[in-house]
């Protein structure tokens, strides 16, 4: 909004000092978002897009980060040669594909059939189980998996005691007697077992959330349809295969895209159950954790920079063909 | 007998239904049975020593070891220093993010500007890379500007998460009039007036439900500070925890211990408030 065209006479030096004012109260009119937003362009800038760009000059040196930014030394590439024929890279890139499965895979499965129960009760009853489904996501990670930690104890954890207990009982002894012969079972010991156990953890932490986004998805389909799939005699099951599924098609990809992303970071569970990468790391390390390992106990930060590059790559490669053959289907051909 | 008669149809659908029913609860209970039993059975090790967990057997009786294993506790790591630490980053943290955010959600939803679309673009992408990828340049930037071993550290590159500031700028857009705007323009306020007097106390809900996502994550987070945080009295509580995992003999009752009190805080907030805290939690995911 300008005054300069107002026809009020006035003389030429109120229109000069206006101007000045006009000319100070454009510059901040215009600049207003950008004072907004500064926040976000400061600190993203910051930590987000420097950072990135010193990473792609990073991977073509060697730098320890303890012996300060003089030491950097250039070496061509290297870091990507090694990280490329490195075989533990490999190996925990193939680990986490597998804790992905092993985790992923049965929290949808579960998820499903528990929020359809659970939409068939009661607003009060679905939201005390919900509540009660839910909370071991509002917990730590680190605080879940220790406790796990401790029940996955070789002589004295519960899961070990209920096992020898139902190998030893009168009534279950002879389904699960053969278990006598191999406990104790190292469960975070071994590498042949590691893997189940830390899938496990992920499974129980995160099936609450999918059975959360589950029912909000199934209380979105109309009981109409529920209704006149009834009267055409369809039974429970395939009121579930028939109807609640194919409509939450778009529910289900945004859920599995989510347990995706969330397995590709997938660091303090195994993290702990590995004692700190001490035990069965061999099949129980992730990506993630060797990052880490390279980085910050080997102090080898120009390799580390490259493997996250080389891991950059890698996901947008998945990530590509995931959206490719799920993406559309996915959305309901949207 | 073939055929059966009206009545005994109807209380065999009784039967059937009264059956379908306790399966049901049977199902719904088993897995609420198996969600809440880990954190029982480590208030349960809370009370027991080494002696009396190491015991071989099923024992699922109370020990009498809580005030040792408190005491226990003590010894082993600063454990009020770790919660206080996690507090203050997880308060600093949520406070900053509700102010950054709501002014670039503010700003996102208002105002027309060269740049906007760059800036929109560049917070998907932010969005969309994992972590774990930017945890070097982070730690590199840290080393450089000089914030290595601070709280300022673990919470300031997370108070402009892109999450939020899109959740703000729904919520502005929703919530907030243009009328009002005007108007507040027309009375000659500037925009941080008008974004701070008129916008934010519009955004309450929208502003609830960031602070939960915030500090929920801060207090549980465990990556940032252990590359970070390097001083025992700066670290935080999960930190500390995982830290005396290395210790030979480890004291596991005392350990359990200081789990469970580190999870009481959310846990108690749950508690309370579990609707605002679910849908809050899920609201990236689902639109409600």
């Amino acid at each position: 909004m300008t005054t300069t065209e107002m026809t009020d006479p006035t003389t030429v030096q109120e229109n000069a000092q206006r101007d000045k004012s006009d000319r100070q109260r454009t510059f901040w009119h215009k600049t207003t978002p950008y004072w907004f937003m500064s926040p976000y362009i400061i600190i993203f800038g910051t930590f987000g897009i420097f950072p990135v760009l010193f990473m792609i000059y990073l991977s073509f040196h060697t730098w320890n980060p303890v012996a300060g930014l003089g030491t950097m030394e250039y070496v061509g590439l290297e870091n990507y040669a090694l990280s490329l024929t490195d075989p533990t890279l490999w190996q925990t890139l193939w680990n986490t594909l597998l804790m992905a499965l092993y985790s992923g895979i049965p929290q949808h499965l579960v998820a499903l059939p528990l929020a359809y129960l659970l939409v068939q009760l009661g607003s009060r009853a679905r939201h005390w189980l919900t509540t009660a489904y839910f909370l071991p996501y509002v917990t730590s990670t680190i605080a879940i998996s220790m406790i796990f930690f401790v029940m996955f104890s070789k002589e004295s954890g519960i899961i070990n005691q209920a096992l020898t207990g139902l190998a030893n009982g009168s009534l279950t002894g002879w389904a699960f007697g053969w278990l006598n012969g191999v406990m104790p079972l190292g469960w975070v010991q071994e590498n042949s077992l590691i893997r189940y156990s830390v899938s496990f953890v992920v499974f129980w932490k995160y099936v609450g959330f999918n059975i959360v986004i589950y029912t909000a998805g199934l209380a979105t389909i109309s009981d109409e349809l529920y209704e006149a799939a009834i009267i055409d005699g369809a039974n429970s099951w395939q009121r579930f295969t028939r109807i609640a599924l194919p409509l939450l098609r778009p529910f289900i990809f945004f859920a599995v895209t989510l347990t995706i992303i969330g397995n590709m970071n997938l660091f303090d569970e195994p993290y702990v159950l590995t004692r700190g990468l001490q035990q069965a790391s061999t099949n129980g390390m992730t990506i993630s954790n060797y990052l880490y390992r390279v980085a910050w106990e080997w102090l080898d930060m120009g390799s580390a920079a490259a493997i996250s590059w080389i891991l950059f790559m890698v996901i947008g490669v998945f990530t590509g063909l995931y959206f490719w053959f799920f993406g559309r289907r996915g959305l309901g051909g949207d | 007998m073939k055929t059966l008669t009206t009545a005994q149809k109807q209380s065999l659908d009784g039967v059937f239904h009264t059956l379908g029913k306790a399966m049901l609860w049977t199902a719904l209970l088993t897995a609420v049975v198996f969600t809440v039993f880990p954190f029982l059975w480590s208030l349960l090790m809370a009370t027991h020593d080494r002696s009396t967990m190491f015991s071989s057997g099923l024992n699922l009786a109370l020990g009498d070891q809580l005030v040792a294993n408190y005491h226990r506790l003590l010894d082993i790591m600063d454990f009020w220093v770790g919660m206080f630490n996690s507090f203050s980053v997880a308060l600093l943290g949520t406070v900053t993010s509700l102010l950054f955010c709501s002014m670039c959600g503010y700003a996102l939803a208002v105002f027309e500007f060269r740049g906007r679309k760059v800036l929109f673009g560049m917070m998907i992408c932010s969005m969309m890379l994992p972590p774990i990828l930017t945890l070097i340049p982070y730690y590199m930037v840290i080393n450089t500007i000089g914030l290595s071993n601070t709280h300022l550290a673990v919470w300031l590159p997370f108070s402009i998460n892109p999450f939020g500031i899109f959740l703000i700028r729904q919520y502005v857009v929703a919530s907030v009039p243009k009328d009002l705007l005007e108007a507040a323009k027309l009375d000659g306020a500037s925009a941080f007036r008008t974004y701070w007097s008129v916008v934010l106390p519009l955004l309450r809900p929208g502003l609830a439900t960031l602070a939960i996502v915030q500090f929920v994550f801060l207090w549980n987070n465990f990556l940032q500070p252990l590359v970070v945080l390097t001083s025992s009295d700066k670290m935080v509580i999960t930190q500390m925890l995982r830290s005396v995992q290395g210790v030979p003999n480890t004291p596991w009752g005392a350990l359990m211990l200081g789990t469970f009190i580190s999870i009481l805080p959310l846990v108690v907030i749950y508690m309370t408030a579990s609707k605002q805290m679910i849908s809050g939690l899920t609201s990236g995911a689902v639109k409600n």
